[in-house]
């Protein structure tokens, strides 16, 4: 255990330095120059692209600046935007406000899919199957901005139960549509996982061993079935927690959410290639680290799974 | 990221004339509040300012909004288009439009306390000019006698690896304090708009706590003269600002406090203000536009406003293909402004048929002849071009909503006169500048232009004189120029205005770019506000509001 634990961080080095690698390559790669659009539709005083160009190596070759970035990331430093902006502070500012608006939709997923996905696992072709069926099929086939704006305008505009976007201090309370809105197609998929792994195993002998013994129908259900049929679900929540923190940028323009996606996008746009670089940085090791958990977790759930 | 070249702005009000010609420092008499104004507090909708809060660098919307209010200059501009008039200037003087006495009011204030003084104004001109220092708003300095022996011209260009040498000089020569209260500006040449130029933003004072930090510490707690001062900077969240109890001009806040909201998407801060979340957006979402949605939606709350910009086409005049007048002005009849602005703008927009906005001071409304649809002259003058050989592709910036009409006056272009045209998408707004910048454009392209300072001379000589700041297709013609610069160094405005409107039929004959259509701008407030009103740029006169 110790030993396989030592060697999954350690494939973490190599994977982190060649996706900022890469990242930093495909940012440099997008055509533009950053202050050229600076000044709107007039022309940006010489001066003023020198000095921001020499600030920023911008002259200096690809290899130069990215062995400068790793040179002060070691040193905790994450450079600035062209706004002369820390990049840690905004990362700071930014990261938790995702997390927390992934933390909420993975909570929605786990609890509405899994309960869902449950029920219908356990009495087939019944209607509620049938409605949970219909209805998830209509959530994977929905984009999430559709979703998103159909969902405030009938909560936040026609209504007004919630605030349409999100305070700067995000009370949980107002993440709850949000949440829903971000986790909403994974939220189908959890359900229609968990439904087939459900209805396999109910057939499975040590399903039906355990209710000739007698057992009660919620410890068959909860201990014995269940522990079995996670593991698939536990794969797809856990990689998924990676994927809303990047996949954020819809819902949080949507609900003026001042997260991480939005950042990423601006940066991206306005080529600041250390900004960039930094976020996705995080955003690797959060999908190496859950990654690394879902495995751990298998051993958990199945005691015949061993880590060598 | 959608950058606007920003406007403008002026925090002006009513006819509170008196007020300014007594020059007062005891300006407490006008002020009449009503219901809870005056603790009331209100959000905004807002863009993060890309730079530091300085007004010489401050160029996008954004940051230019929160500088306007924070800062109050010699001139300001009334809402309602008019002729500038004094704010801290107590008069500005000239005999031959070159050398300028300008006289401030005394004991105005800045927000730390202290006095705004004749100096604070030629220090920031000096510090704003001085090129190391990399405003980007330098060149509005130019006028002034010595600007260039604060800059030096880089030898091989900014792509070069060169670095331009040190100025000659720290200061400009053109600029001398008389005492506290009175400084002299010579210019390099008379210029007769220059005391119009100076409710710009470049112009407005700093006080002495801006030399004893760095720039960038400065914009980020700046301190103004202004009706607004500084409370907060909550980076991609809010600016805070509150009233300044010591201000002593004409336009005092009425209201306490402001909240500029930092919305990523439009859309986000249009659904807050339908559900009077939001006290004010400027512009409405281009998706609330369709069908009228937005009047449905806001009913009594919208706020129609026209505003002095223009949609442009420019022509890259560098290129051979397009050095013939003639086949500039068939392309231009050619287009169906009214068409474009019925049908792809709903009617949110203006056909365009004057070269100046007609909102600007000394602009002559319908002047442009070139800006008519007439098929059959454009059809004729095309065959006196000789035609047009090969495609002719319209570019546009893809990132921000302008495929439709550049398809639609390609297409236009197509059925009227039956050249091979279509339009083409540039994936930025970044690409697209640094193409115009290095006069690589292959075909006739989307611009735009707001007005920096309500006067016509600024439609014209940043963009059709010889070397012109925004004159990015090259277009030069000896006639413009030599008309332009009898207008600029015209010993009064009318007569300077007079000969634009001269430099303009040259113009018109020319058509180095084709004006399409005329900005009008969708905002909306919510129940709470119950009385606003606009600049002239259409930013919110934060003065004018009343809860």
């Amino acid at each position: 255990m110790g030993r396989y634990l030592l060697r999954r961080l350690l494939q973490l080095v190599p994977v982190f330095i060649g996706t900022t690698f890469l990242i930093y390559w495909l940012v440099w790669s997008v055509p533009g120059d950053p202050f050229a659009g600076k000044c709107g539709d007039r022309r940006c005083p010489d001066v003023y692209v020198n000095m921001m160009t020499e600030k920023y190596q911008l002259d200096k070759p690809i290899w130069v600046q990215y062995a400068t970035y790793m040179k002060n990331l070691f040193q905790g430093d994450f450079g600035t935007t062209f706004n002369n902006r820390a990049v840690g502070d905004i990362i700071a500012t930014a990261y938790p406000n995702t997390l927390k608006l992934a933390v909420v939709a993975l909570a929605i997923e786990a609890i509405i899919g899994l309960g869902a996905g449950v029920l219908t696992g356990l009495r087939r072709n019944g209607f509620l199957d049938n409605l949970v069926l219909v209805s998830t099929l209509f959530l994977i086939a929905l984009p999430v901005f559709v979703v998103g704006f159909v969902l405030q305008w009938l909560f936040g505009v026609q209504w007004q139960i919630v605030k349409p976007t999100v305070s700067s201090d995000m009370p949980f309370t107002e993440l709850i549509v949000p949440g829903f809105v971000l986790g909403s197609a994974s939220m189908a998929y959890v359900a229609r996982v968990a439904r087939t792994s459900i209805a396999e195993n109910r057939r499975a002998d040590y399903v039906r061993t355990a209710i000739a013994k007698g057992l009660p129908m919620r410890r068959v259900v909860g201990v014995h079935l269940l522990r079995n049929s996670l593991i698939p679900v536990v794969t797809l929540l856990g990689t998924d927690l990676g994927a809303l923190m990047g996949g954020a940028i819809i819902t949080e323009g949507i609900f003026g959410i001042n997260g991480i996606g939005r950042e990423a996008l601006r940066a991206i746009v306005t080529k600041q290639s250390s900004t960039v670089v930094s976020i996705v940085v995080v955003l690797v090791l959060v999908y190496l680290l859950m990654n690394l958990l879902v495995d751990l977790l298998y051993a958990a759930l199945d005691p015949r799974i061993r880590y060598e | 990221m959608r950058v606007s070249k920003r406007a403008s702005g002026a925090i002006a009000v009513g006819a509170a004339f008196a007020l300014v010609a007594t020059g007062c420092s005891s300006g407490s008499g006008t002020e009449e509040e009503t219901g809870n104004s005056g603790d009331g507090a209100i959000v905004i909708d807002g863009t993060e300012p890309e730079n530091p809060l300085i007004p010489a660098s401050t160029t996008e919307t954004g940051g230019g909004a929160i500088v306007d209010w924070m800062w109050t200059g010699l001139v300001e501009y009334p809402n309602d288009g008019s002729a500038p008039r004094n704010a801290v200037a107590e008069s500005i003087e000239t005999k031959d439009s070159k050398v300028y006495t300008i006289k401030i009011k005394q004991n105005t204030k800045f927000h730390d306390g202290t006095v705004v003084k004749a100096k604070n104004f030629v220090d920031a001109w000096n510090w704003g000019a001085y090129g190391p220092n990399g405003a980007q708003n330098s060149s509005f300095f130019a006028d002034i006698a010595g600007f260039a022996d604060v800059n030096s011209v880089d030898p091989d260009g900014p792509d070069g690896p060169q670095k331009a040498p040190e100025p000659k000089a720290k200061t400009m020569s053109g600029l001398k304090v008389i005492d506290d209260w009175t400084f002299e500006v010579t210019l390099a040449a008379p210029t007769a708009v220059f005391p119009t130029k100076l409710g710009y933003s470049t112009f407005m004072p700093l006080p002495d706590a801006f030399f004893t930090q760095s720039a960038e510490a400065f914009g980020k707690k700046p301190i103004g003269n202004g009706p607004v001062r500084f409370v907060s900077w909550e980076n991609n969240v809010a600016i805070k600002l509150t009233r300044f109890d010591d201000y002593a001009l004409r336009d005092k806040m009425k209201i306490k406090d402001v909240t500029v909201k930092i919305y990523q998407e439009d859309t986000a801060a249009y659904s807050d203000l339908v559900s009077n979340n939001l006290d004010f957006q400027q512009q409405v979402p281009a998706s609330a536009l369709a069908g009228d949605k937005w009047k449905t939606d806001l009913g009594e709350r919208a706020v129609s406003a026209t505003i002095p910009s223009t949609g442009i086409i420019a022509w890259p005049i560098y290129d051979k293909r397009f050095q013939n007048p003639k086949l500039r002005r068939a392309v231009s009849l050619a287009i169906n402004r009214q068409e474009i602005t019925d049908k792809i703008f709903f009617g949110n927009r203006k056909p365009a048929d004057s070269w100046a906005n007609p909102l600007t001071p000394g602009a002559q409304p319908g002047n442009c002849t070139a800006c008519q649809l007439n098929v059959e002259e454009a059809k004729k003058l095309l065959a006196e071009a000789g035609g047009f050989q090969g495609e002719m592709v319209f570019y546009y910036n893809a990132d921000a909503s302008h495929k439709e009409w550049m398809e639609a006056v390609a297409q236009q272009v197509k059925t009227n006169l039956g050249i091979n045209a279509r339009a083409e998408g540039v994936p930025t707004f970044a690409v697209f500048r640094q193409n115009i910048n290095g006069h690589k454009m292959k075909g006739p392209y989307r611009a735009g232009w707001q007005q920096d300072y309500p006067d016509v001379e600024n439609w014209i000589n940043p963009l059709y004189v010889t070397g012109g700041s925004s004159n990015d297709g090259l277009y030069s013609n000896p006639t413009v120029d030599a008309l332009a610069k009898e207008a600029s160094g015209a010993p009064s405005i009318e007569a300077s205005h007079a000969k634009f409107a001269e430099a303009v039929k040259q113009i018109d004959q020319d058509v180095p770019s084709m004006p399409i259509y005329f900005q009008l701008q969708q905002s909306g407030r919510s129940d709470k506000i119950k009385k606003l009103e606009l600049t002239n740029v259409g930013e919110l006169d934060i003065t004018s509001i009343e809860l």
